[in-house]
């Protein structure tokens, strides 16, 4: 059990993504509002139970989230409060109304302003996000504050002895690193680290009480200018379909017929 | 300001295929800013990997020998100093596991934007167009950076491997080092997904995805396998969930497969997922969305729910 002065603080960066329906329209570099959804970003989800499970294992004490998102996602993030996140950050402004395409040095100066404003031991954030998916905001964060990192993570000891996380970084082709790494730092979730829980009655009643607090740029003390990125958004297309797919036509029972057929002729089914 | 400077990604010993693939789409950008491409190798045996990737197109490698395996403070500050030595107007990296524990710091530290995970590159040599999906592969954008330098991570195999044998300078760059300044150790590596089955070596595989919405719905994929005499194997989601074991993962991060037969069964076939599989021999897709990116590459589809048709298929081996 750590005793109450090494007890850390964790900040988990979370964000409400816009969800596609399979069939939709787009309208200028966006897809039309009729077909969207929102819901918090599933590397966020995990980003969340990690640090939860890091206070029920006595190691944190604080977990508090930071969003950069409109009045309209409060009810997302409240997700996580009712996960068991303590308190919640909102950050929003006029400025930010309208810009389509947020580019990572823009996130970087308004989480930083963040970070050094809550001062945690680690900040986890995920992966990527579902819709624009840059993955890169977690590190751009760490190396503009200072921290130590670490990116692609789906393992974390709960044992933060000697100021240093024992993390498995994903590889590709099924290879996990494992590596330590200095604290304080940032820790980049990925998806399968732990179990998501689902957020209980009680925990759900109990967030709608707990500390949700809006910042403005300014409150920040960030520059508006912070938000004209370099990079944007100027076309979105549907992806040219290079299917030359043979569909298999009729109800369950004709189409089942016909690929079992097929697959007789491959010489792979009895 | 017109020459590109690229990074190569390497892993015990081995030069991945990106790093030949980002030869390509370097040159291409250099050809377009009509500047020379550079060529970056960090860490292990610099020289091996050198030669091994000096290919057509490249006008000079940069090594740096220090340490053996990847460490991104290493290269963060090892390609700080190289652009601040060759002054590119873009910095190319793998949009790798590695790339993006990288690339975003060198970005933040040079105070230039990036834009990650791009499928497609053109310039004027003003301004820069980036084509990159966004909603898990549904739509494609174009993403333009008119101030440049910039940094960019491109997404693999999207761009073919150079070939042929260049005849660049190589050139042993003597990076500063601070010691000091790297917090992270690597300590070992560890293959995942060993075990009772190797689903690289099945002939006929039945993979199950998302679309299966519950753990106990399962039964119905492997009732199939069962009468297929097939292997089971997923995508990432059913074994981020605990349903299946790592070893029965088909993708970037699992294994990757070559079946004489491969059946999707509510699997969207996000790219991660399709760099494992889409050396299969026969595709066969079932979903019900027929936009679904598994469709790009599926030799057969069936349109219609896996509860109705999966059981059905079952019906006709028994």
């Amino acid at each position: 059990m750590a005793t109450q002065e090494t007890m850390m603080k964790i900040l988990v960066t979370v964000k409400e993504v816009a969800t596609v329906e399979d069939e939709f329209e787009i309208e200028g570099t966006g897809i039309a509002d009729q077909y969207l959804g929102a819901d918090l970003n599933e590397w966020d989800d995990y980003a969340v139970e990690e640090a939860v499970q890091l206070q029920e294992a006595g190691i944190a004490d604080e977990v508090v989230t930071v969003t950069i998102g409109p009045e309209d996602c409060e009810q997302t993030i409240r997700q996580a409060l009712a996960k068991g996140a303590d308190r919640a950050i909102r950050v929003w402004d006029d400025a930010l109304e309208g810009v389509d395409l947020l580019d990572v040095g823009a996130k970087t100066d308004i989480l930083r302003a963040v970070v050094e404003a809550e001062d945690p031991d680690l900040v986890l954030s995920g992966v990527q996000s579902g819709d624009d998916s840059f993955g890169a905001t977690g590190v751009s964060v760490a190396s503009d504050v200072g921290f130590q990192w670490g990116a692609v993570v789906n393992g974390l000891e709960h044992d933060l002895e000697d100021d240093q996380a024992s993390v498995r970084r994903e590889l590709e082709g099924g290879v996990e690193e494992l590596t330590t790494i200095d604290l304080p730092a940032v820790l980049t979730i990925q998806t399968g680290i732990n179990e998501p829980r689902y957020a209980s009655l009680r925990g759900i009643r109990q967030a709608q009480r707990k500390d949700l607090d809006v910042q403005t740029l300014s409150d920040l003390g960030v520059d508006e200018s912070a938000v004209e990125g370099d990079l944007s958004l100027t076309e979105m297309y549907e992806p040219e379909s290079e299917s030359d797919v043979t569909v298999f036509e009729g109800g369950a029972d004709d189409t089942a017929g016909q690929l079992a057929e097929l697959l007789r002729e491959k010489g792979v089914a009895p | 300001m017109t020459d590109v400077l690229a990074v190569t990604d390497h892993r015990r010993g081995d030069l991945r295929d990106v790093s030949y693939e980002i030869i390509t789409a370097g040159r291409k950008l250099a050809d377009e800013t009509g500047g020379d491409l550079h060529l970056a190798i960090i860490s292990g045996t610099v020289d091996d990997f050198a030669e091994k990737a000096n290919r057509e197109g490249v006008d000079v490698i940069h090594t740096v020998d220090y340490g053996e395996e990847f460490n991104h403070d290493v290269y963060t500050q090892a390609i700080t100093q190289l652009y601040d030595e060759c002054g590119p107007q873009y910095v190319l990296a793998p949009n790798s596991v590695n790339g993006l524990d990288y690339a975003p710091a060198v970005a933040d530290q040079l105070n230039l934007p990036i834009v990650t995970d791009t499928v497609g590159l053109e310039t004027d040599g003003e301004t820069l167009i980036a084509n990159r999906e966004m909603y898990g592969g549904k739509v494609e954008t174009t993403v333009e950076i008119d101030s440049s330098p910039a940094v960019v991570t491109i997404r693999s195999a999207e761009w073919p491997t150079a070939e042929g044998t260049g005849d660049a300078v190589v050139e042993a760059f003597d990076a500063d080092i601070d010691e000091d300044a790297i917090g992270s150790t690597v300590t070992g590596f560890e293959e995942v997904g060993g075990g009772d089955v190797d689903i690289s070596e099945a002939d006929v595989l039945v993979s199950v995805g998302r679309g299966i919405e519950e753990e106990e719905n399962l039964d119905i994929i492997r009732d199939l396998a069962d009468a297929l005499d097939a292997t089971l194997s997923s995508s990432r989601p059913i074994v981020d969930n605990g349903w299946l074991p790592k070893n029965r993962q088909v993708g970037q991060s699992g294994k990757v497969v070559t079946p004489d037969v491969y059946i999707a069964i509510g699997i969207s076939g996000a790219v991660q997922h399709v760099a494992g599989m889409k050396g299969s021999e026969t595709i066969v897709a079932i979903n019900t969305d027929e936009n679904a990116p598994i469709m790009d590459i599926a030799d057969y589809a069936i349109y219609d729910d896996l509860f109705d048709v999966v059981p059905a298929l079952t019906e006709q081996f028994q």
